[in-house]
């Protein structure tokens, strides 16, 4: 393939039309139908039952915690709850599934026709959902053999069935039209505010590391529509279908890979194939899969093992009750609260400091001064050692208490510090720190005065320009003062002595 | 019986080309005499299971599960299940404790 067309050359000619399809691994103790444990990275082939291994006679039974987990995530994103819906058994041959099947929803998804509102650099863009349906994960398979480990070439594959049966919620939006040049950033925020919505929920880990939340990203290019045109019937291009594309960053990567691919199909005169695409997060490339035609045709029928979930409206109400005030909702009021400014706020939650300040801030530290210590003293010296702030082992109670020392006049900004060099080398408390370093400010007078002569003695001209009555230059006397206590003189009572002296 | 629309074209025919593709989805070798001999014989089938139809009236709806159960829920407590040597006591082949299988030509679904 030649030279990929650039990003702008894409817009120029082109408008994307996306679909997100994100399977949550929900965090139940047991799979969704059988009794199996789900604890990740377990020995091979030790958490499975005749059930997850399809063995002729077992039967499946409905995991309660899963419909919970499925209906709360369908609320939290404002979709209607199905009053009556069927399991479906999804049939197709890969040895993922020993069962020949996998049991999902067909067109019957407990979840329907919802939204989620996300943040695109301090605009909103709504995602409109088209459904969130159950369904169980599949086994993993190691392909042994060939060159590089993936399944062409093999000489065979290897089979854990641990995963199998782990109860997934897939959620697929409607076609999201009009996103334009945003649209790599518009499915970055929408998994990140998904993902961010999933752990308020706490129905899944939701490690995109570790493959609890996976996303497919289906994506076409249609030509652009002319300047100022209506929108009448939208004609979609024909779709590619990039699977599992498991970080945020590779979301946005993958979309915009995409758009350029597509583009350059088409602009060589050729046309898209509709397929499923592999990402490959080293070389930030998509390589063909599946080409999609008969093998889309996966003969759903309703399973007859497992009896319809009809939902009574008392439960679902009583599972809106659980639901958590939205992250989103939650930050706004707490900016408010706080009276940061949408910068700040930005910056706050950008260092990954948001709970942190939170709970400083619960701590009784005033808002400014939580995010000032820790989006500058310590996110600089998380950076330094290569840590996220929040594992720098510094806790909002220590922060909070290093604040009070502040306020009460004990030590002052530059002190602090030194307090917070003497907790992350394990020096005690702030108070303890302050007592065994000896950082407490002087106000006492006597050296304080002593300090204050021994300034103006060595700085004869600023001396003179103050008796002249230029105030500001008792700054320059001040900085002397300081420097000569090491910094712990009481400022604004040195610059009292300074100007009292030089009346 | 009261002839409805539904039924007076109820006769319509599964075609050759559809129990192809059948059979290619469900991996089955059908020959061309399989394929001929089967297809008329898979219509006087569903001809037979068709008249139902007849009798199920816009008030009855489809019926998957003959039971008129729902909400079949068990709690939500992991149980031990079998341990790696009974599973894979079944395969006819494993290898690092998973179950072997032959080169897989399809791609993931």
């Amino acid at each position: 393939m030649s030279a990929l067309p650039s990003f702008d050359e894409v817009l120029a000619s082109y408008d994307p039309a996306m679909g997100l399809e994100v399977h949550v691994e929900l965090n139940t103790n047991s799979k969704m139908f059988c009794g199996c444990p789900t604890a990740f990275g377990a020995e091979p082939n030790t958490q499975v039952c005749p059930t997850c291994l399809g063995l002729p006679g077992a039967m499946p039974v409905v995991n309660a915690k899963g419909v919970e987990a499925a209906i709360r995530i369908g609320l939290a994103l404002n979709c209607e709850i199905a009053e009556w819906c069927r399991f479906a058994r999804k049939n197709y041959f890969y040895p993922d599934m020993p069962k020949n099947f996998q049991t999902s929803q067909y067109d019957e998804p407990i979840a329907f026709e919802g939204y989620l509102d996300v943040d695109v650099d301090g605009d909103t863009f709504r995602v409109e959902i088209e459904r969130a349906h159950m369904e169980e994960d599949t086994g993993k398979a190691t392909h042994v053999g060939g060159a590089t480990g993936r399944i062409q070439g093999a000489d065979y594959s290897l089979i854990d069935y641990n995963r199998a049966g782990i109860p997934l919620i897939e959620i697929v939006t409607k076609p999201i039209l009009g996103a334009g040049e945003r649209a790599p950033e518009v499915a970055k925020a929408y998994v990140a505010a998904l993902r961010e919505l999933i752990v308020a929920l706490g129905v899944s880990d939701a490690r995109m590391d570790q493959g609890s939340i996976r996303a497919d990203v289906n994506l076409s290019l249609a030509p652009k529509a002319p300047a100022g045109s209506t929108a009448g019937e939208v004609v979609l291009g024909t779709r590619s279908e990039t699977k599992n594309v498991n970080s945020l960053r590779s979301v946005e990567r993958a979309v915009r890979y995409e758009m350029q691919r597509h583009a350059s199909v088409l602009d060589a005169g050729g046309k898209v194939l509709q397929e499923t695409r592999h990402w490959h997060e080293d070389t930030g490339v998509t390589t063909s899969g599946r080409e999609k035609s008969d093998a889309e045709d996966y003969r759903y029928f309703p399973e007859p093992d497992l009896v319809p979930v009809a939902p009574s409206r008392e439960w679902v109400e009583e599972l809106r009750g659980t639901l958590p005030e939205l992250p989103w909702v939650r930050r706004a009021r707490l900016q408010a609260e706080w009276g940061f400014s949408d910068l700040e706020m930005r910056d706050t939650v950008g260092a990954g400091a948001f709970d942190l300040v939170e709970q400083t801030i619960a701590e009784g530290s005033a808002p400014q001064a939580a995010r000032k210590w820790w989006l500058t003293e310590l996110a600089r010296r998380a950076n330094e050692t290569g840590v996220d702030v929040a594992e720098l082992g510094v806790s909002p109670a220590q922060v909070a208490a290093v604040q009070r020392l502040v306020e009460g006049g004990t030590i002052n900004d530059k002190l602090a510090r030194q307090v917070f060099d003497g907790l992350l080398a394990g020096e005690g408390t702030p108070e303890e720190i302050v007592a065994a370093r000896g950082l407490e400010i002087v106000s006492d007078d006597g050296a304080l005065s002593a300090a204050v002569d021994k300034a103006i003695a060595e700085n004869p001209d600023i001396a003179d320009k103050i008796r002249d009555g230029k105030v500001a230059a008792a700054g320059a006397l001040i900085g002397a003062v300081m420097k000569e206590m090491r910094g712990q003189a009481d400022a604004g009572r040195v610059r009292e002595l300074v100007l009292e002296k030089l009346a | 019986m009261p002839e409805t629309p539904e039924n007076a074209e109820a006769s319509a025919q599964i075609t050759r080309d559809e129990v192809a593709h059948l059979a290619n989805l469900a991996r089955i070798d059908l020959s061309d005499a399989e394929l001929d001999h089967l297809a008329p014989q898979l219509s006087v089938i569903l001809d037979s299971v068709r008249s139902i139809s007849a009798v199920a009236g816009d008030d009855v709806p489809p019926t998957s599960h003959p039971m008129p159960l729902t909400n079949v829920f068990r709690d939500d407590v992991a149980v031990p299940g079998l341990n790696a040597e009974q599973a894979l006591a079944m395969a006819p082949q494993s290898e690092q404790q998973r179950f072997m299988v032959p080169r897989i030509l399809g791609d993931e679904q």
